[in-house]
């Protein structure tokens, strides 16, 4: 079995507020998203295999991969759009089998990477179709307030085909909202979004994120899983790791120091190797990276050796590795793996 | 867990149906082309015809002619939902609308009844009113001989009988060749042709060839309905899911 480095559900909430989240959705207790070595096969050709995670209720999970990944395969897997070829899943408390197909769709909302509106309907026209295909009670209330978590209040009669992209991506986010699902699965959410339409919509999530609702967010735009997610999961046809961000920069990258000086040392070994908290170094633009064994502890020692050898300290602190250098050092793994 | 099942909800035929109507009367296609042009093409050579026939002409050969004039309407029922039909999922699908719509609860057979029932109304609205303007248009200019023929029960029930039967079987090809097609022309090309063969027999009926009886008539009707009714649960059956999302 291939596992991702660590597996373990974190039904943490460092927001807190999945307590409310799970009220919310009268899903208390459980995990929305439970999924045991699931895999997709289209013939010889893996989409994905042998994939496990859960999702805690109020939960947002981050699904990062590269483009042919199989993020969204394992959405529509999970969407009872296509059976997967081994594995189970629960999904919203139901498991995942043709049979449950109708129930589970009623209780999770997709967006798919495009919006998929009726061009020649309206806002309202296309949300009450959905409110329809749902078999919702109180259909202008609850599209009223849809629009209203999307913005949109104002637009309810504009024909879809008129309005941009980043207008139509919030009509989809609305149509996902009309039933208040126990899973919202976005795909790929702001795909092709302007810098302002994407600003727009993580502030939409963030605000789904408030409120409780369980998000789960495939991406390859590692700044939005990384901004918005509680824990994410790397995905390259396996599960590669699962973690907070900050757990998966920590799990891969030991704790360092960047410094950078006016002039490099004329002796590092004998500057640096004497510090005891420094295990080793090497040279980076303008400065060194150090590798330490505690960044809090090593710094005032650092900072003291290179004062008593007289170099000029522009900068030095503890070195930031974003989700993207996680990211990057497990495709980077994929790529030698594959050279090899 | 108790999964209650969901079950066959008209609410959700009805929110199809709605949704397709909506979007007909939007589509300059549908409303100019199928929904008028087509129409009075199937009706002006019918009346052209009629009004050619000599008084003193046979009662058998005058039989041939109405039958001939009739069969071009019933070729409305056959080809308006033809076009109709063969976009409801290909179309969808070239839209990018199927995804969402699947993602829904609806189950295949809600959906192909919803987008049925959204063909077969303005077919059947627009097949009925054309047969009326023939009528009226009969019994205001024909000759005495040719309104009395028209207005036999035989014709008017072949008529009223098959109009709904020929556009049913038309409407479930043009689906089935929908869901299985890629491309929104060659699916309309094909369900043109597909559904002209329940023709043949009411060619054959209202030219005389099958002498027409009211039993005859109401048999084969039952016939036609039988297939429609095995058509739906068929295309109910081969509607996969998971080839029309990833194409494979």
């Amino acid at each position: 079995m291939t596992t991702a480095r660590e597996s373990s559900a974190l039904p943490v909430d460092p927001t807190g507020t999945a307590g409310a989240a799970a009220s919310l959705n009268g899903s208390a207790g459980g995990s929305a998203l439970v999924v045991e070595h699931l895999s997709k096969r289209f013939g010889d050709r893996v989409a994905f295999d042998d994939v496990s995670f859960e999702v805690a209720y109020g939960e947002v999970f981050g699904f990062l991969g590269p483009n042919g990944a199989g993020k969204t395969t394992t959405v529509r897997t999970l969407g009872t759009l296509i059976a997967p070829s081994s594995g189970s899943a629960t999904v919203a408390g139901i498991p995942l089998t043709a049979a449950n197909g109708p129930a589970i769709r009623a209780r999770i909302s997709i967006m798919p990477e495009s919006p998929g509106l009726y061009q020649r309907l309206t806002v309202m026209e296309n949300l009450q179709c959905f409110a329809g295909l749902y078999e919702l009670d109180d259909v202008r209330g609850r599209i009223d307030r849809a629009l209203r978590a999307v913005n949109l209040a104002d637009r309810a009669g504009d024909q879809c085909g008129a309005l941009s992209k980043g207008l139509r991506q919030r009509v989809a986010l609305a149509r996902a909202l009309l039933n208040d699902p126990a899973v919202l699965f976005l795909d790929e959410p702001t795909s092709g979004l302007d810098p302002v339409a994407t600003r727009e919509v993580h502030e939409l999530i963030t605000a789904l994120r408030k409120q409780g609702v369980t998000i789960f967010l495939t991406t390859h735009q590692l700044g939005e899983a990384e901004r918005l997610c509680h824990r994410v999961a790397i995905l390259s046809t396996t599960l590669r790791l699962i973690g907070r961000p900050d757990e998966l920069r920590e799990r891969l990258f030991r704790p360092s120091l960047d410094v950078r000086l006016r002039v490099p040392l004329d002796d590092p070994k004998a500057v640096l190797g004497a510090v005891p908290e420094v295990e080793s170094w090497e040279q980076a633009p303008s400065g060194y990276t150090l590798t330490v064994t505690d960044p809090e502890r090593a710094a005032p020692q650092v900072a003291r050796a290179l004062v008593s050898a007289g170099a000029d300290i522009l900068s030095l602190g503890e070195s930031r590795h974003s989700l993207e250098d996680v990211y990057l050092e497990l495709v980077d793994e994929d790529v030698e793996a594959q050279r090899r | 867990m108790n999964v209650r099942p969901v079950s066959f909800s008209w609410t959700r035929v009805g929110a199809i149906f709605h949704k397709e109507l909506r979007d007909y009367r939007r589509n300059r296609f549908v409303v100019v082309f199928t929904m008028s042009i087509l129409p009075l093409i199937f009706i002006a050579l019918p009346i052209v015809q009629l009004f050619t026939i000599p008084a003193d002409i046979a009662s058998s050969r005058l039989d041939t002619r109405i039958g001939l004039s009739m069969l071009y309407m019933l070729l409305i029922p056959a080809i308006v939902p033809s076009a109709l039909a063969a976009y409801s999922v290909v179309g969808e699908r070239e839209q990018g609308t199927l995804e969402p719509l699947l993602i829904t609860p609806i189950r295949s057979e809600e959906l192909l009844i919803g987008k049925a029932l959204a063909a077969l109304a303005p077919t059947l609205a627009v097949a009925y009113a054309i047969f009326g303007i023939f009528l009226a248009a009969t019994a205001l200019f024909a000759h005495p001989n040719v309104d009395s023929a028209v207005f036999s029960s035989s014709h008017l029930l072949i008529q009223l009988l098959f109009t709904p039967l020929i556009a049913g079987w038309s409407i479930w090809v043009g689906i089935a060749i929908s869901a299985r097609s890629s491309d929104i022309r060659a699916a309309q090309q094909l369900s043109v042709f597909a559904s002209l063969p329940p023709l043949v027999i009411v060619a054959l009926m209202s030219m005389n060839v099958i002498a027409p009886s009211t039993g005859l008539a109401v048999g084969l009707a039952a016939a036609l309905l039988a297939i429609d009714g095995l058509a739906w649960r068929a295309v109910a059956t081969m509607f996969d899911r998971e080839r029309l999302i990833t194409g494979s």
